[in-house]
Parts: C-alpha cells; sequence; structure tokens
C-alpha cells in the first residue's frame, strides 16, 4: 500500500487501521491505457499478414490480453474481493460451456444439412 | 473489523454516513454488497451477449466465405477509431473512480464529462458508419424499414420480399469483384451479394446491443455527473461511480471482441 502513493493517497489513509477499497495508482492507469493502445495497434497491423486459420487465434489472444487488463485494472479485480473474481470466472467459463456444446452440435449436424440443401436443389431443378 | 469501522465513523464526525442504507452495518459492507450485485449484473450481460456471439461462431465456423465477403463492406478505420474512442473513455472512467475514492471532486466532475464526450464520439463515428449501410441499402429487411418509417419509395403495403435482403447490387458487384483474383460470373456474383444478408444481420445485431449499452452508459454517466456536481460523492460514498464505471468497462470489453470479429478478418 505504502509504494505509489500521491500526497493525496496519503492523506486518505492517515488512519493507519484504514482499509476501504483500493486506490490504482494513476500511473498503473496510464500504463494500462499505453498497453491497451498498443495492442489495438498490433492487432490492426496483423491483419496485414496472412498466416490462414492462426490470423483468428492471434487478434482473439491480443482480445485477451487487453480484456484481461481492462478486468484486472480498470475494474480492479486484482485488488477486488476474490469472490467477485471468482463470480466472473464462473461466468466465462459458462460462455465456454455454451460455445463449446453448441459448437459440438454444429460441427455434427453441418453435413447432413449441406447434403439436403444438395438434394433439394436438384429436386427443384 | 468492527473496530476499524467504528473508529472511521468517528473520525467522518457524524455516526451515520448520508449514504448508509438502513440495512447495512457499515458503509465498507454496504460497497462490497453493491460491487457484488454489480458483478452479478455484469455476468448476466456477458450471457446475454453470448448468445450473439454464439451465433456469429457457428456461421463463421460453417460459412467463413460469408464473412470474408463481409467485412470489406466495413470500415476498419472508422472502427479502429472507434476503438481508441473507447479506450480512452475506459481511462478516464477509472480515473473518475480514482477521483471520487480520493474526494476530488473538481477531476471526478472533468473525467465524467470527458467519458461522455468520449461517448458520444462513439455514437457519431457508428452513425457514420450506419448511414453508410443504410445508403447502399446493406441493412436486411430495410425495404420493410422504409415503408414502416414512411420514407419509401414504392407505393402499397408491406410485401413479402421486403423482409428479405436487397442491397444496391451496383456498389455490392463492384466491391466482390475488386477483392476476387479472377473474373466472377454473374451466378457467383448473386450468391455472393445474396450471402451478405447473414453477416449484416449479425453485424447489426451485435454492434445495435452493443450501441444500445453505450446509450444506457450515458444516461448512467449524466446521472453520476448530476450528483457529483451536488457533491454527493466521496471517499466515503464512491459506489455509483465504482458500479457506473465497472457497466462501462464491460461495453468497452465487449467491444474488444466486437472490433477483431467483424473488422479484422483476413
Amino acid at each position: 500500500m505504502a509504494v505509489n502513493m500521491t500526497a493525496a493517497e496519503a492523506a486518505h489513509s492517515d488512519d493507519p487501521k484504514h482499509e476501504g477499497p483500493h486506490v490504482v495508482p494513476g500511473a498503473t492507469l496510464l500504463g494500462v491505457f499505453a498497453a491497451l493502445m498498443a495492442l489495438t495497434y498490433v492487432t490492426v497491423a496483423a491483419t496485414n499478414f496472412d498466416l490462414g486459420h492462426l490470423n483468428l487465434w492471434i487478434a482473439m489472444g491480443i482480445a485477451t490480453v487487453k480484456a484481461s487488463f481492462v478486468v484486472l485494472y480498470f475494474m480492479h479485480l486484482r485488488y477486488d474481493s476474490p469472490f467477485n473474481g471468482f463470480v466472473f470466472v464462473v461466468a466465462l467459463a459458462f460462455v465456454w460451456l455454451f460455445l463449446a456444446f453448441v459448437m459440438v452440435d454444429s460441427v455434427q449436424y453441418q453435413p447432413g444439412i449441406n447434403k439436403l440443401r444438395l438434394e433439394q436443389r436438384q429436386v427443384d431443378q | 473489523m468492527s473496530d476499524k469501522t467504528h473508529s472511521e465513523h468517528e473520525a467522518g464526525g457524524h455516526g451515520h454516513s448520508r449514504w448508509l442504507a438502513h440495512h447495512f452495518d457499515t458503509p465498507e459492507q454496504q460497497f462490497f454488497s453493491a460491487k457484488l450485485g454489480m458483478w452479478i449484473f455484469l455476468v448476466t450481460e456477458i450471457l446475454f451477449f453470448s448468445g450473439l456471439f454464439c451465433a456469429y461462431a457457428v456461421y463463421r465456423r460453417n460459412y467463413p466465405e460469408i464473412f470474408a465477403d463481409g467485412h470489406h463492406f466495413l470500415d476498419t478505420t472508422m472502427g479502429a477509431i472507434n476503438t481508441a474512442v473507447l479506450i480512452f473513455s475506459s481511462l478516464t472512467m477509472a480515473w473518475a473512480v480514482r477521483a471520487a475514492q480520493l474526494s476530488q471532486k473538481r477531476v471526478l466532475i472533468v473525467c465524467l464529462i470527458i467519458t461522455l464526450v468520449c461517448a458520444f464520439a462513439f455514437l457519431g463515428v457508428k452513425y457514420q458508419e450506419y448511414h453508410a449501410k443504410w445508403e447502399h441499402r446493406l441493412v436486411p429487411g430495410q425495404a420493410r424499414l422504409e415503408k414502416w418509417f414512411g420514407v419509401s419509395e414504392s407505393e402499397g403495403p408491406v410485401t413479402r420480399t421486403d423482409a428479405g435482403f436487397h442491397p444496391d447490387r451496383h456498389y455490392v458487384d463492384e466491391k466482390i469483384q475488386k477483392y476476387s483474383n479472377r473474373k466472377l460470373s454473374q451466378a457467383e456474383l448473386d450468391d455472393r451479394a445474396k450471402n451478405l444478408g447473414p453477416f449484416f444481420g449479425i453485424y447489426f445485431c451485435l454492434t445495435g446491443l452493443h450501441g444500445f449499452h453505450v446509450i444506457c452508459g450515458i444516461i448512467a454517466i449524466t446521472w453520476l455527473l448530476v450528483r457529483s456536481l451536488k457533491g454527493h460523492f466521496s471517499a466515503e460514498y464512491v459506489e455509483p461511480v465504482d458500479c457506473v464505471g465497472l457497466y462501462w468497462h464491460l461495453v468497452d470489453l465487449i467491444w474488444i471482441y466486437l472490433f477483431p470479429l467483424l473488422y479484422l478478418i483476413h
């Protein structure tokens, strides 16, 4: 707590027992902002290179790094009650479960759908 | 814990904070309850958006060629500008929370105003983008919308075909041909122009829902601004600023994924 404290912050925590919500240092906020802008530039620049399927995964990887910065620092999860973090991570797990099940289903049935569509087209002709 | 809050109450000079609801024992308990409630709300928002992301994933997995064509119709520069605007507004919002925690009233007000300006700038750029899509008739069901709003050029009641996707073929064909490495036949162009429909359906649903959240954020930040002008917020009472801040960051978070998924397709 004592590190990176501005005068105002020090005045704020005059009471040694005070342990209210964490105040994120201004330098940290600016650093996170710079990182987010740099990563936005990287993700736009990366589109110029043809890496096949990798393009999508690189874009999603960069987006996830950016999202982590926002969640940990701007949204305070790094300093927050761990239970809030737990709630968030559980939600992400359920999103993953949702997407995974739908994709498994879709991959399974798509060839059948395509076949049906082809047959219908032949009947139409 | 109870020892500490007791001493805080005395330091406050008034045994009970003005903003402490009667069903909470201490301002801290109130703060952590509000934050937990906000996080649970944010989680429902994430799950809400995940339905649309799921639609995106299924379509992109099964029909990647639609997305390869579709993204040529989006303006990457506009998207990148909006990304930067939203990230900057996230910074000012985070700074507003910090200012409230440190009881810096003027900094708080300035940060909230900058955040609001950025939010309007985002919507302004979005309006430009939507307007260009409308001009090229790239909105699914546009003919029906035009009849509803009374701006249709054709007369008569709404027909079945009005609900479909009928883009400006001259513009669309030219663009698809431009990014193709061979001369496309008319049948191929017909097919690919028609297939842009699902792409723009997904595009307008995702960005539209996100834009709606930006508007809600503007309302919430305006409310914060009014209250901070009245001097309601200080180190003792920050949770409205903190919770609206969390909401605003979530709006940024969703855009962080939308931007590469819609605009940056190789």
